[in-house]
């Protein structure tokens, strides 16, 4: 009863022509261990398994995978969780290129980040010690700051998947509102700008997708509606 | 910043919006309808016709033809761009759409003035 069955997507660019399926069996002696430790033990019967792992802690945002249909980073997802039938199918992030196994290559995901201008725009001048904010305006910042960039949501979204290089996808659209929602921030019309056209924010449908998988409880839904009223208001 | 040139609004702000003002517009035509022809029960063509002689009729009529025309557009450009990659099959694509949709509303306009 104890013995999992765990189906992995496996693909060495340098030996397969095609990608394919392994079948592992591992014995997880009734314990509810998280996906990442399952995957460690695989690790040791086949030590040619890739993927990405840092902290092992939900911090780092390296394990991002697909586990049983649904985007979640490996560390913090318990078999209990994921596990139907006691079957565990384990995919690479979808749509985005295979590097090798469960390692994606990441670059377009962070060109779309990269796009949003991700730090602090401030013509002002600068004051001797720091920008201080109020409590109030520090708190605009909450559900946003948080995200690690693991890529859950973006390669959760069929709009990121359709336009990866015009959509610029949950992820960085979040962090688009973060910066757009400092206080210390002066960039907001330059940066309002940027998302106006039809791909860069408005490929977004709503389906939430993005809001179902993020790891850490994000909404870049919500932030994406923020971003539109900004944009609406300052539209004539 | 993504440049467009088949966009007719050239700003995903003004489609998002007119997507929507025009989805509310088809959303009260669509109602008016429907209860217009349940308070009918037994219709016949003199009354139909009647309807779709009074002006406001023919505005209101027009004004949802005109969203239509725009919703179509806005919604099938945006299904192009998302599952044709090659330029030219959604350029073409695009064309049919915009043909199909002038066509329609002009011959709307000659249906609703021309009887």
């Amino acid at each position: 009863m104890s013995t999992l069955q765990i189906s992995i997507y496996r693909y060495n660019p340098e030996t397969d022509s095609v990608p394919y399926m392994q079948e592992f069996q591992l014995d997880t002696q009734g314990r509810d261990i998280m996906v990442l430790n399952a995957l460690e033990m695989i690790k040791q019967q086949d030590s040619s398994m890739a993927y990405r792992r840092s902290c092992r802690e939900g911090v780092c945002g390296s394990d991002g995978m697909n586990m049983n249909g649904k985007n979640g980073l490996a560390c913090v997802t318990p078999l209990s969780e994921v596990v139907k039938d006691n079957k565990l199918v384990l995919r690479p992030l979808p749509g985005l290129p295979v590097i090798r196994d469960l390692v994606v290559d990441m670059g377009v995901f962070y060109k779309q980040y990269e796009s949003i201008q991700p730090y602090l725009q401030n013509d002002t001048t600068e004051p001797t010690m720091e920008r201080l904010q109020s409590p109030e305006e520090r708190e605009k910042l909450d559900g946003l700051y948080e995200c690690i960039l693991c890529a859950c949501c973006s390669t959760a979204c069929p709009s990121f998947w359709w336009n990866p290089d015009k959509f610029v996808g949950p992820a960085g659209l979040l962090q688009a509102y973060r910066f757009l929602a400092d206080s210390r921030d002066t960039a907001t019309r330059e940066r309002l700008e940027r998302l106006e056209d039809p791909f860069s924010l408005f490929r977004c449908r709503g389906i939430m997708n993005c809001v179902a998988v993020c790891p850490k409880g994000l909404n870049p839904t919500r932030a994406i509606g923020k971003i539109r009223e900004m944009l609406l208001s300052n539209a004539t | 910043m993504v440049t467009n040139i088949t966009n007719l609004g050239r700003s995903g702000l003004s489609d998002w919006l007119i997507q929507r003002v025009s989805a509310i517009i088809l959303a009260v035509y669509a109602v008016f309808m429907v209860l217009y022809l349940l308070f009918h029960p037994g219709l016949d063509y003199a009354t139909w016709s009647g309807l779709f002689s009074q002006t406001w009729m023919r505005i209101f009529s027009l004004l949802a033809f005109i969203s239509i025309a725009a919703h179509a557009w806005v919604g099938l450009w945006t299904v192009s761009t998302d599952y044709l990659k090659q330029a030219g099959a959604r350029f073409a694509f695009q064309a049919v759409v915009m043909l199909a949709i002038f066509v329609f509303l002009v011959w709307g306009v000659q249906v609703l003035w021309g009887a």
